[in-house]
């Protein structure tokens, strides 16, 4: 009896060593600029070839300016650094989406999008959101620039086994709560460092009735409760998904796929190294009021009383509410922001865009507010046109931007000033992560529409 | 790479919780192509106010704490799977990282760039920082052929895991990638039988 994530874990393993690491094997690898040309170093130095090139993908996303891609990048730097890539890319002979492409977006966005990430699948980047893919059923995982470079020498990282944990979510979930208010509220129950050296399952009513894009924007937040990856079994929806996909198997390897595809799942009586429960009726749109994603709340909740944090952890928990200008035992809903950043891996997804655009679709977006709307790819960017809602968008007083990670961690211009809040359906409320001293509230797309209205930490739901 | 056996140093206490690498080296920093240069930039934005003057009450810019061992709160490197945290540290001139929690990539990249993650207890962990809370010189052992750690002002000492492949890493200062190059034969082994 086995879980999912050992099953597929078992069958990628090349050599264990003695009391030491498994040698895994990675079906396949996504390379961004930021993380890969240290490694691409590494390989030059020690005179290799990549070793199995048409296992890996590249494009640039983190540095990429959301305005005047047809020009090129004005920062000297990060243009440096996307221009590495491409070099990189051309001399090791590796498929590469430069900017621009139609393929190019955030490689978590694209790599599902296209069929790449496939069920049952290893999967790595270097980049800890990796974890993402798990959605479609595959053992995704971020990992570090030397580990980058085993895999373009060897296809094979070495890695220690994790824990598994399987995370239930019963029931079905509220009107106006997203699958980013779920996964907000799960790591605020398993705390930032809870489920570190495990690799989590989810499952339940509340997560088998997610589509696609959902169930991405959960295992995208594995990462931030600290776990390895997280995987979702696949199913129709997953099989539905990936049909006709540019890269997925075709004709009789399909149905050979799907066939493989349907065993992938946990053994009935499997054990799992932990196991947690949660109601999906429990859960309100969430909002973070600290400085890790783990410091989330119900919307309408309080920031937690000094009182009510352990003694040993109150300087972190002080200098966070410091840094974000809140003070213990307070609400922050109706409180004013300054930037609402709609987009990234986590939320840059066409569901993302339709709910934003429903919810402000005959509104007007505040006055005195920043709104950055970045699709996640130039496909979402299509969708967004064909179905019309940049009409819808753009009648409501917004602008849409062009594809990148943007403003989840402002590594190109779109950086939120020293102190000013933003409501962001980005991933990572750190200290500075959207710009020196930017003070970030991480929300679904649904709290962002209301606050991007309202210009204050709004129910949407009222 | 220079091999590692034993340590003995001064510490420099850095008692936060979750210090997550978007603040061991923040993102504005990660636009180099090479390893060089990232120690310039550790706790960047700690270190240095917004005109880059150093913030007198950081660690960093107290010439009261130095050393090669740095001693964080729980949780230390979560977040961003950025080695360039790890190159930030070795850089900077640790050579051990003492918590009672680390996040797992950021764990995985500082033993491939030859800088040893020491897990201790809770209890072990706040007696350092009381020691150096009372005097700023105490000295720490870090003994990786035996496994233990020591607080010299105490005597006080702790056994830590380290798995013997890694351990053997260290000592001999070798890498993972001169290992798994020299198993190419079974790994195309693999790929024919799958």
């Amino acid at each position: 009896m086995k879980t999912l994530f050992d099953k597929i874990w078992d069958a990628h393993v090349v050599s264990t060593v003695d009391e030491g690491p498994t040698q895994l094997y990675i079906d396949r690898m996504y390379c961004h600029e930021v993380t890969s040309p240290q490694a691409f170093d590494g390989m030059r130095n020690r005179g290799l070839k990549v070793f199995r090139p048409e296992q890996i993908t590249c494009m640039p996303d983190h540095n990429i300016p959301t305005l005047n891609q047809e020009s090129p990048i004005a920062d000297p730097v990060s243009k440096i650094q996307v221009d590495t890539l491409t070099k990189n890319a051309l001399e090791f002979g590796l498929t590469h989406y430069q900017m621009g492409n139609e393929k190019n977006g955030i490689i978590h966005v694209v790599g599902p999008e296209i069929g790449l990430s496939l069920p049952g699948m290893t999967l790595v980047c270097g980049d800890s959101h990796t974890s993402t893919h798990g959605a479609l059923g595959a053992v995704a995982f971020g990992i570090g620039t030397s580990e980058v470079e085993m895999v373009l020498a060897t296809q094979c990282v070495f890695q220690s086994r994790p824990k598994t944990m399987r995370i239930n979510i019963h029931g079905k979930l509220n009107p106006g709560v997203t699958s980013k208010d779920l996964a907000l509220y799960v790591i605020a129950k398993v705390t930032t460092g809870g489920a570190t050296g495990y690799f989590v399952e989810y499952a339940g009513e509340a997560i088998e009735g997610l589509s696609m894009e959902q169930r991405l924007t959960v295992c995208n937040l594995s990462i931030e409760m600290g776990a390895r990856g997280g995987l979702v079994a696949p199913d129709e929806i997953t099989i539905a998904y990936l049909k006709g996909k540019e890269y997925s198997p075709k004709g009789v390897e399909w149905d050979q796929a799907v066939a493989k595809w349907k065993a992938l799942k946990t053994d009935a009586g499997a054990v799992f190294d932990k196991e947690v429960t949660f109601n999906a009726a429990d859960i309100e749109p969430m909002v973070t009021y600290g400085t890790n994603p783990g410091m989330g709340m119900g919307i309408t909740d309080s920031i937690p009383t000094l009182e009510s944090i352990d003694e040993a952890s109150r300087i972190s928990f002080v200098k966070s509410l410091d840094y974000m200008g809140y003070k213990p035992g307070e609400k922050i809903m109706g409180k004013a922001i300054d930037y609402v950043f709609l987009g990234s891996c986590t939320n840059g997804r066409i569901e993302d865009f339709r709910i934003f655009a429903d919810y402000v679709k005959g509104k007007k977006k505040a006055d005195n507010i920043v709104v950055w709307l970045v699709p996640g790819s130039w496909a979402v960017d299509k969708q967004i046109k064909a179905e019309g809602i940049d009409k819808v968008l753009i009648e409501a007083g917004f602008q849409l931007r062009q594809p990148g990670c943007s403003a989840c961690l402002a590594m190109n211009d779109d950086k939120v000033p020293a102190g000013k809040y933003a409501v962001s359906t980005s991933n990572r409320n750190f200290e500075g992560r959207q710009g020196p001293g930017a003070r970030t509230i991480l929300a679904g797309p649904l709290v962002a529409a209301a606050a991007a209205v309202t210009g204050r930490i709004t129910d949407p739901r009222v | 790479m220079e091999k590692f056996i034993t340590l003995t140093s001064t510490i420099v206490p850095l008692p936060i919780e979750n210090v997550d690498t978007d603040q061991i080296i923040p993102a504005r920093f990660l636009k180099a192509t090479s390893k060089e240069g990232f120690g310039d930039n550790l706790f960047r934005d700690w270190r240095y106010d917004k005109n880059n003057t150093p913030i007198a009450s950081f660690v960093l810019n107290t010439p009261t704490y130095k050393g090669e061992i740095l001693v964080a709160g729980k949780n230390f490197g979560s977040g961003s799977s950025r080695e360039h945290a790890a190159w930030a540290i070795a850089g900077y001139g640790f050579r051990v990282v003492v918590s009672s929690f680390f996040a797992d990539i950021f764990k995985n990249n500082a033993m491939n760039n030859f800088v040893l993650p020491v897990v201790v207890s809770e209890p072990f962990l706040a007696e350092i920082f009381e020691s150096v809370n009372s005097d700023a010189n105490i000295t720490l052992t870090v003994n990786l052929a035996e496994q233990t750690i020591t607080n010299n002002s105490t005597g006080k000492f702790e056994s830590f895991v380290i798995n013997p492949y890694k351990k053997d890493c260290f000592i001999n200062g070798l890498d993972d990638i001169d290992y798994l190059l020299s198993k190419k034969d079974q790994i195309e082994q693999y790929e024919k039988a799958r």
